[in-house]
């Protein structure tokens, strides 16, 4: 496949970036996309130009490092996959990919496509774990009956892997499905019952800090979330907070 | 921190805008109800029921109350939204070169803020027409065949939208009030739920669907009445 790629490049956090027109021809259908962008490196590399900066880890969709916002939307055209999990096969020979970083005021650029995620980090750290030790103390799992609806709730929205793609998609660089989502892994369960209050207030209070925006509930981010979070934990998000404040 | 949570967070903002818009909507079927009564023939007695009721509603000290509830959602809702918006706008300094929102949203999702602009442009047009006539200006006043002193707004409507040469134009306005107001609530009253928490599996279509038809009825029932008087009523 030959393609024209229209590229974010930016030196570093400070520089102005501007986008970059690069013409790629020896791609396979069957690469990954992050496989072409390797490609695309080796050809800057060999050239002598500097290689384009992209993040990833673990390249199957579990470790929620890749990024990318391609052909205006986060991870791509394709529905609940990450970057390393979309093929190029989903792409026209000669087609024109536009390649942006994440946008949003608490997703500084640092280089290229790469953006500072820490704001995540910092809305998990002002609450979202549970004060006990866990490990070398397993409790048997039938001492502490769960309703299986509540179980599985709890594990669908666990499976968040803080890629921030909601926040890409969101209109409005709203963090609320992943903060939801967080809250909601907790809120669940008996062990997170305990502290669902300071929790949810906690990190709402640091999520506004970081600077997202708010949720207009146009359902952007679940539409591209990679794990199919719902909004449905946007709604117990915002019980749990409404709960947590007027108590 | 719970106190002040309660009026400054993000989702704070949320829950008041939700409080005061699914609020209004409940004001506009109470409008609505009253204003079918233009659709009546034009008689004597169709002018004494209109004016008379409209002297109940701003006489009434219940009616007062809410009324006073009403302007303050308004103020609130529109305060809010605005503050809302620019914010929203903040959180993405730098824009994409290539966003495409409308794989993943609907259009009136997006365009809350402008579609609560325009609503509110009509407001105050619908205001400064009817309400400050009644409570300010020299509207003529008369004694109702059961005796009530009235002012009377119904001749000063009727005439509105009647007039030869502006009375098209404020039609044209009030439709296209209306469709804003449709698209408005297209998105905005399901929302509105959804950001006071009422999100479950079992009654989530039935708030969208019942949500959809509230967004169409209520404004097309609001639209019919200046088209009527314009195209259908008698002339006065
Ligand atoms: C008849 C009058 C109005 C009604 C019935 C109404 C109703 C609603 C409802 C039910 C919502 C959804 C709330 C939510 O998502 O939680 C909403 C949202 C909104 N309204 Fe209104 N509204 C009205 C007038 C206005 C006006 C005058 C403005 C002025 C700017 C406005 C601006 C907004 C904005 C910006 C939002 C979206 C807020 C967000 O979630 O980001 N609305 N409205
Ligand atoms: S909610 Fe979905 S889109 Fe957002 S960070 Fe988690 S996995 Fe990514
Ligand atoms: S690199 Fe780990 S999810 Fe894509």
């Amino acid at each position: 496949m030959k393609l024209t790629l229209k590229i974010w490049r930016q030196k570093n956090a400070k520089a102005k970036g501007s986008m970059q027109t690069y013409n790629i021809s020896d791609v396979s259908p069957d690469m990954s996309f992050l496989e072409m962008l390797d490609v695309l490196n080796d050809s800057l590399i060999e050239k002598g130009e500097e290689p384009v900066e992209f993040d990833h880890d673990c390249r199957e969709g579990i470790c929620g490092t890749c990024s990318l916002q391609i052909n205006g939307e986060p991870h791509g055209p394709d529905r609940g996959i990450t970057t390393c999990q979309l093929h190029m096969r989903k792409f026209k020979d000669g087609d024109t990919i536009v390649i942006e970083p994440f946008r949003a005021a608490a997703f500084p650029v640092i280089k290229d496509l790469v953006v500072d995620r820490n704001s995540f980090d910092r809305i998990q750290q002002a609450g979202g774990y549970i004060s006990v030790n866990t490990s070398g103390n397993t409790q048997d799992a039938n001492s502490l009956p769960i309703p299986k609806e509540d179980a599985d709730m709890a594990f669908y929205a666990a499976t968040c892997i803080g890629c921030g793609a909601c926040v890409a998609a969101c209109k409005n660089a709203s963090a609320m499905l992943f903060t939801s989502a967080k809250v909601s892994q907790m809120a669940l369960l008996p062990q997170g019952k305990i502290e669902a209050s300071e929790r949810v207030l906690a990190m709402v209070d640091q999520m506004d800090k970081e600077g997202f925006g708010n949720c207009t509930n146009t359902g952007a981010c679940e539409i591209e979330c990679p794990k199919g979070i719902s909004l449905e934990n946007i709604a117990r998000m915002n019980r749990e907070y409404l709960k947590a404040s007027v108590k | 921190m719970a106190k002040s949570a309660l009026l400054k967070s993000s989702l704070a903002k949320k829950y008041w805008m939700a409080f005061t818009g699914l609020f209004l909507c409940t004001f506009l079927v109470g409008h609505l109800l009253g204003n079918l009564q233009l659709l009546l023939p034009v008689s004597e007695a169709a002018r004494d029921q209109f004016n008379e009721y409209a002297l109940f509603m701003t006489t009434n000290p219940a009616v007062m109350i809410l009324s006073y509830v009403t302007y303050i959602s308004i103020l609130f809702h529109a305060i809010d939204g605005i503050v809302l918006t620019v914010r929203n706008r903040k959180a993405r300094p730098q824009k994409y070169v290539n966003f495409k929102p409308s794989t993943n949203t609907r259009w009136a999702s997006r365009n809350m803020g402008i579609l609560g602009t325009v609503i509110l442009v009509f407001i105050v047009i619908h205001m400064q027409m009817f309400w400050a006539e009644m409570k300010f200006g020299s509207l003529e006043a008369y004694s109702t065949a059961s005796g009530a002193q009235v002012k009377d707004l119904y001749t000063l409507t009727i005439q509105s939208f009647q007039d030869a040469e502006y009375g098209l134009i404020w039609v044209i306005v009030y439709v296209i009030s209306m469709i804003a107001i449709a698209f408005h609530l297209s998105h905005g009253f399901a929302s509105g739920f959804q950001s006071l928490g009422v999100n479950h599996p079992k009654y989530n279509n039935f708030i969208k669907k019942f949500g959809y038809a509230f967004a169409i009825l209520i404004p097309l029932a609001f639209a019919i009445i200046p088209i009527y008087i314009h195209f259908g009523l008698e002339k006065i």
